[in-house]
Parts: structure tokens; C-alpha cells; sequence
């Protein structure tokens, strides 16, 4: 509707706010592909070098959930303002699966 | 709604209910078909006590006895309770936050055309070869071994009703966190809408268990996967655990909304401030966390071993203290109040001895070692009885009454109400209590039959009788439905007087927008607030009158449904090798709904806009069904 349309004319100094922010993200983005980079660099080695399975299966699961939390928080922005309750729900999904998921393989398996 | 039927045809009011994605038409539409499942729940369970009324009946076969407590759990649970709560939910939460609809409209109706084909889909199997008959947790080789398409039916149907319970939880989820009106913090939010919020939590979290428990079932029965086969090294014993992680938030996910029920009552009808809001709130969040750490508790004599037994024990028993904590701040907000003895009042006091002697029942099974002793016997029929319909079902026979007026604009009679109350009240004493006793005396749950020698006829006769009182006090309930829509006496926005939340400061039913403006919300109990401010309207507001865009209706939900309710067919029957439609039925249903889907992504739907001067008519008593 066209009432709804705002035209908002940012001033010089909003620009150089924006422009500085997104260079920072920028940044960041690199930086954290950089780092999955060499993460992944790192588990394929390992697995290559022929190291024992229980040295490379713990550390894989371990380099993959730092990935998840990269990815979470500089490519899908769970840093930004407003996303606390996501991270809230998200952490809390995890905690309770974690533990049942833990609590039921124990049980049953152990 | 009868006035707006008197309006339109039959046809065009059946048309408008299928294609409404407004909130308090789900509503309805959610409590119609919950009440009418509650109805055949309720006639399955008056046969089991036909059936058990004296020894050695014949009434029922063996078999069909375990089709009809299978079916009489099933539905119960996941067809009646369920869904009339996620009615009040739908109905009155919206209203108690200021918000105009859900987050998503949409798929609140989609969720609801989900459950119903659902239902329905498990209700054919009567007709169509024998229901389910391995009783609502369906334990896996049991299951397995069952003969016939029940099983099937189980897994389709739960899975696709489950989709439904799913979306209706996220939506809701998504609505209190993004669409409370401006001054609604979290810790203003009525305790119904708390509730709902933590229950909603929970459905996200439970129902994906039971989603990959069915699935398995349903690979296991169809494809030979094996998952629960022990003698192709299965483990039989892991649907048990995936059903009860389910399964024990399932019961919390019903008795939360019971107690935001309850909460509104006490509140309302003791003219008092809930006594200890915020433990009251975290009571909630603990319950529903706890919720998910004793699921073990349903399989103690397994054979977890002591140490895993003794964990899940203790788990239990931590439950009964933020309940506790509840039961004392509704008896701390009674005290001193200015009470009324309404009908939603006399159900919330009758609830709370009831709920706790269930709590109790909870705890002594809680033990380890004396669960042995009462495992699968009628102690326990006896304690999950007293739990949800001393809990779960007083709640929705008060929420009727008490949400009566807000989503159909007239006054359920009291008197009746009263009738309906002191059969159902004393013939679910009368049914359960003494199941206890007869659980002790070794009676054995499930068992369709038992002799003149072991001594159990009195007690099951008297159980039987109980049964019957709770029948008239439906029917009576029905009786008083029927004539208040008939005398059909319009109410006014606050019948009870004593309204506290939101809903009770806007129309009744209220018009299809809701809030013309959004409410400014200055506190806990905002109307309340309001009213002893000396402000008549109960509310003041947080924006200018102004245009009010609002979705349009769609019928896509419902073909999705039914595109999803006919592939179940297909995949109920193309492994039977004689029916060669089977495949394609499965086929056109998934291309049905898949069609359908991809439609409504392909196709703009920018919805509709009440102008402000629609709104003036309307304020100033105009239609308010929005046609």
C-alpha cells in the first residue's frame, strides 16, 4: 500500500556507519571461511594419515560442531539483535536432546 | 456462529468454515471435532465397563476388547484432549496478548485439516478391517505381531495428525514471542498464555521422537526393516524409549494448558491477583523442562538396572515440587478472595483435591522397587485417570464454560452446568477411586475378562456405575449446549464481570479483526488495571485507528490434508500385491498435496485491507464476521 512506503534519505554519517559495518562483516565472513577451511583441511588429513578411529572420531564430531556454530552465528546471523530467542530455543533443543539422546544410549546399550 | 448461520446458507457457512484462517474459526472447528472424538472415546470407554461390569461377560470378544481400548487411549489422547485444548488456545491466547491472529494463519489451518484427517483416517480402520489393537503405546512386538492393517492405521494416521499438533505448536510458539501488543513483557503475559507458550515448547521438542518411532514402525511393518525385530537383532526395547521421550511430555503438554485454565479461574472468580505470578510461571518452564528427564519412569520393570531405575526415580519425585508450588499459590489465591461459586469455579476447586491425589498415586510409582508391585495393574488405569480427567478433563469441562461466551457469544446455563458437573465429579470418583483397590487385589490392566472366583466384581461393578454417571453428566453438558444455542441470549464483553485478561475486553465472539486498535498493555492483568482505573472500556490504545490488512481465506490447506489423507490409503495398501490401484492412489494423493503446496508458493496472496471507515460501521455496531 502506497501509505505504507517510507522514503528514508540516510545522511552522510549513517552512510559511512553502514559502510564501515559491512566491511567489518566482510571481514568476518573471510575470516570464519578461512577457518572452516582449515577445519575441514584438518579432519580429511587425519582421516588420510591413518590415525586409530577413536582418536579421529571424536575429534571430527568435535571440529564439526564448531563449524555449526560458525555457520550459526557469522553466515546466519545469530549474533544479530533479535535472534536471542532463537538461540534460546536452540540451545535449549539441544541441551534436552543431548541429554536424552545420552541417557538412552547409555541404557540401552551399555 | 448461529447468528452469522442464520445470515448465510448452510452450504456457504460449510464452505466458509473450510477455507477460514481466522483464529477463532480454527477454533470452533477444533472443538467441534474434539468433542465429537471425545464422543466416541467416551462410548469405547462406556463398552469397556459394559464389558468388565461382571464376571465372565461375553459382551465383547477378547479382540475387540483390545481394538477398543486401543482405540479409546488413541483417541482420547491424540484426538479429543489435545485438540479441544489447542480450541482455547487458539481461541483465547491471540486475544490475550492483543494480537489480531496467529503468526501464521495459514498453516493454523492447515494444522488443524492435518489433525482432523488424521483422526478420521484412524477412526476408518472400525470399517475397514479391525482398528489398532495393541493398545496406545503400541509396544513394538506386540505391535509387530499384530495381524490386519490396525497397526497401520496407527502408525498413518498418528503421523499425519502429529504434523498437524506439530505446526499448530510452532505457530504458536512464534505468535507469543513476535505478536504480543505493546507493554506485554513476558512476565505480563496471563498464565494461559504461559502455559500454552511452554506446552507449545514441548510439542516442538516431543512430537519428532514419536515421529521417527512411527516411521521405523511403519518400515518395520511394511518393508521388514528390522528396527524392532529382536530375532533379526533389532531391539524391541527402543520404540518403548522413543514413545515414552514422547510420550511422558505428551502428558505435560496436556496438563500445562489445564492448569493456564485453572490459573485464569482461580483468578477471576477469587476477584484476586494470582498469589506467586512469578513462581507460578516458573513453576511451568521447570514442569516442562522435567519433563523430558523421566520418561524411564514408564519402563522400570524393563530391566534398565538399578542404577538407571534409581536415577529416573528420583527425576520423578523433583517433578512434585514445582507442581506443589502451583496447587499452594491457587490455594494462596483462593484464600481471602472474594469468591464466586460459578460452574468454571466449582470445577477448579473440585480439580485440585482430585489432581493431587493423582500426584500422589505418581509419586508412590515413582519408587522404583513398589512399581514392580503395581506395574501394569488397575492401580495404574487408576492414577493416569485421576491425573487427566482429574486434571485434563475438569479443565476442558470449565474452559467450556468459562470460554463459552468469548467464542460463541452466549451464556452456557449455570444450572445445568451444575448437573453436569456433580454427575461427572462423582462418577469419576466413583469409576477410578476404587480402581486403586482393585489394582492392589492384583487385577491386571488390559485384560478383557476375569473370573467369579477372584473376588474383583463389586468393585468393577461399582467401577461400571461410576461410568454411567459421567455418561449423563456428557449428555447433560450436550443437553445445555443445544439450549443455549437455541434461547441464543447475545452477552456482552465480559460476562463473567470479573475479567482480568485482554479477551474479556473486546466483543463476544469478537469481531474477525480482533482489535481494531492494539492495545497499550500497563501490567499484569491489564483489563483489571484498567477497570479499577475507572476506564469502562477496559482497555486504552497503542495506535491511531487506522487501515487493518488482514489475510485472505483459502481452501489450499484442506487439499493439502486431503491429498495426504488419500496417499495414506495407497500406502496402506500397495504392498499387498493384489491391488494393483494402490500405487497410484498413493501417487495422485502425494501429487495432490505436493500440487497444492506448490500453488500457494507459485500464487501471491497479499490478502485484504479493512479500511478505517469499515471499521466506524463496525464500532458502531455493524456485522463482524467480515463478508
Amino acid at each position: 500500500m502506497a501509505h505504507d512506503t517510507h522514503i528514508h534519505v540516510r545522511s552522510q554519517a549513517e552512510f559511512e556507519y553502514t559502510k564501515k559495518k559491512r566491511a567489518e562483516e566482510m571481514r568476518g565472513h573471510l575470516a570464519t571461511f578461512a577457518i572452516m577451511i582449515f577445519l575441514t583441511l584438518i579432519a580429511f588429513t587425519m582421516v588420510t594419515a591413518g590415525f586409530s578411529a577413536y582418536l579421529i572420531v571424536p575429534i571430527v564430531l568435535l571440529l564439526a560442531a564448531i563449524q555449526v556454530v560458525l555457520q550459526l552465528y557469522y553466515f546466519m546471523h545469530m549474533s544479530g539483535k533479535g535472534h536471542g530467542m532463537v538461540a534460546f530455543f536452540m540451545f535449549c533443543g539441544m541441551f534436552v536432546a543431548f541429554i536424552t539422546i545420552l541417557a538412552l544410549v547409555t541404557i540401552v546399550w551399555w | 456462529m448461529s447468528s452469522i448461520a442464520q445470515k448465510k446458507g448452510f452450504g456457504a457457512t460449510i464452505w466458509d468454515f473450510m477455507t477460514t484462517v481466522d483464529h477463532k474459526k480454527i477454533a470452533i472447528l477444533y472443538l467441534i471435532s474434539g468433542g465429537i472424538f471425545f464422543l466416541i472415546g467416551g462410548l469405547e470407554a462406556m463398552l469397556i465397563r459394559v464389558q468388565l461390569a461382571k464376571a465372565g461377560n461375553d459382551f465383547l470378544s477378547a479382540g475387540t476388547y483390545n481394538e477398543i481400548i486401543t482405540m479409546h487411549g488413541t483417541t482420547m489422547i491424540f484426538l479429543a484432549a489435545m485438540p479441544i485444548l489447542l480450541a482455547f488456545m487458539n481461541a483465547i491466547m491471540p486475544l490475550q496478548i492483543g494480537a489480531r491472529d496467529v503468526a501464521f494463519p495459514f498453516l493454523n489451518s492447515l494444522g488443524f485439516w492435518l489433525f482432523f484427517f488424521g483422526g478420521i483416517f484412524l477412526n476408518l480402520s472400525w470399517f475397514m478391517g479391525g482398528a489398532p489393537d495393541a493398545g496406545w503405546t503400541n509396544y513394538a512386538s506386540l505391535a509387530l505381531a499384530s495381524e490386519g492393517k490396525g497397526i497401520d492405521f496407527y502408525s498413518l494416521g498418528l503421523t499425519i495428525s502429529g504434523f498437524g499438533t506439530l505446526i499448530a505448536g510452532i505457530n504458536f510458539l512464534v505468535t507469543i514471542i513476535n505478536m504480543r501488543a505493546p507493554g506485554m513483557t513476558y512476565m505480563r503475559m496471563p498464565l494461559f498464555t504461559w502455559t500454552t507458550f511452554v506446552a507449545s515448547a514441548l510439542i516442538l521438542l516431543a512430537f519428532p521422537p514419536l515421529t521417527v518411532g512411527l516411521f521405523f514402525m511403519v518400515f518395520d511393518r511394511m518393508f521388514d526393516a528390522n528396527f524392532f525385530a529382536v530375532e533379526m537383532g533389532g531391539n524391541t526395547i527402543i520404540w518403548e524409549h522413543l514413545f515414552w521421550i514422547f510420550g511422558h511430555p505428551e502428558v505435560y503438554i496436556l496438563i500445562l494448558p489445564a492448569f493456564g485454565i485453572f490459573s485464569e479461574i482461580f483468578a477471576i472468580f477469587s476477584r484476586k491477583r494470582l498469589f506467586g505470578y512469578t513462581a507460578l510461571v516458573f513453576a511451568t518452564i521447570l514442569i516442562g523442562f522435567y519433563g523430558f528427564m523421566v520418561w524411564a519412569h514408564h519402563m522400570f520393570t524393563v530391566g534398565l538396572g538399578p542404577t538407571a531405575n534409581a536415577v529416573f526415580a528420583l527425576a520423578t519425585m523433583i517433578i512434585a515440587v514445582p507442581t506443589g508450588i502451583k496447587i499452594f499459590n491457587w490455594l494462596l489465591t483462593i484464600w481471602g478472595g472474594n469468591i464466586s461459586f460459578s460452574v468454571p469455579m466449582i470445577y477448579a476447586v473440585a480439580f485440585i483435591p482430585s489432581f493431587v491425589a493423582g500426584g500422589v498415586t505418581g509419586v508412590m510409582q515413582a519408587i522404583a522397587p513398589l512399581d514392580y508391585q503395581l506395574h501394569d495393574s488397575y492401580f495404574i488405569v487408576a492414577h493416569f485417570h485421576y491425573v487427566i480427567v482429574g486434571g485434563v478433563v475438569l479443565a476442558i469441562l470449565a474452559g467450556t464454560h468459562l470460554y463459552w461466551p468469548k467464542m460463541f457469544g452466549t451464556m452456557l446455563s449455570e444450572k445445568l452446568g451444575k448437573w453436569t458437573f456433580w454427575f461427572f465429579f462423582i462418577g469419576f470418583h466413583l469409576t477410578f477411586f476404587i480402581q486403586h483397590f482393585l489394582g492392589l487385589m492384583g487385577m491386571p490392566r488390559r485384560v478383557y475378562t476375569f473370573g467369579a472366583d477372584q473376588g474383583w466384581d463389586l468393585f468393577n461393578a461399582i467401577s461400571s456405575v461410576g461410568a454411567l454417571f459421567m455418561a449423563i453428566g456428557v449428555i447433560i453438558l450436550l443437553v445445555n449446549v443445544v439450549l443455549t444455542s437455541i434461547k441464543n441470549e447475545r452477552v456482552g464483553n465480559d460476562p463473567w464481570g470479573d475479567g482480568r485478561t485482554l479477551e474479556w475486553a473486546i466483543a463476544s465472539p469478537p469481531p474477525f479483526y480482533n482489535f481494531a486498535q492494539t492495545p497499550l498493555v500497563r501490567g499484569l492483568d491489564s483489563v483489571w488495571i484498567e477497570k479499577m482505573d475507572g476506564n469502562k472500556k477496559g482497555m486504552i490504545f497503542a495506535e491511531p485507528l487506522g487501515d487493518i490488512h488482514m489475510p485472505n481465506g483459502s481452501i489450499i490447506p484442506f487439499v493439502i490434508s486431503l491429498g495426504m489423507f488419500i496417499a495414506s490409503f495407497g500406502a496402506l495398501y500397495f504392498l499387498d500385491g493384489d491391488k494393483p490401484w494402490a500405487l497410484a492412489v498413493l501417487i495422485i494423493g502425494l501429487g495432490i498435496t505436493f500440487g497444492s503446496m506448490l500453488l500457494r508458493s507459485l500464487k501471491d496472496d497479499l490478502g485484504f485491507h479493512i479500511t478505517k471507515a469499515e471499521l466506524l460501521e463496525d464500532a458502531k455496531g455493524g456485522n463482524t464476521d467480515g463478508h
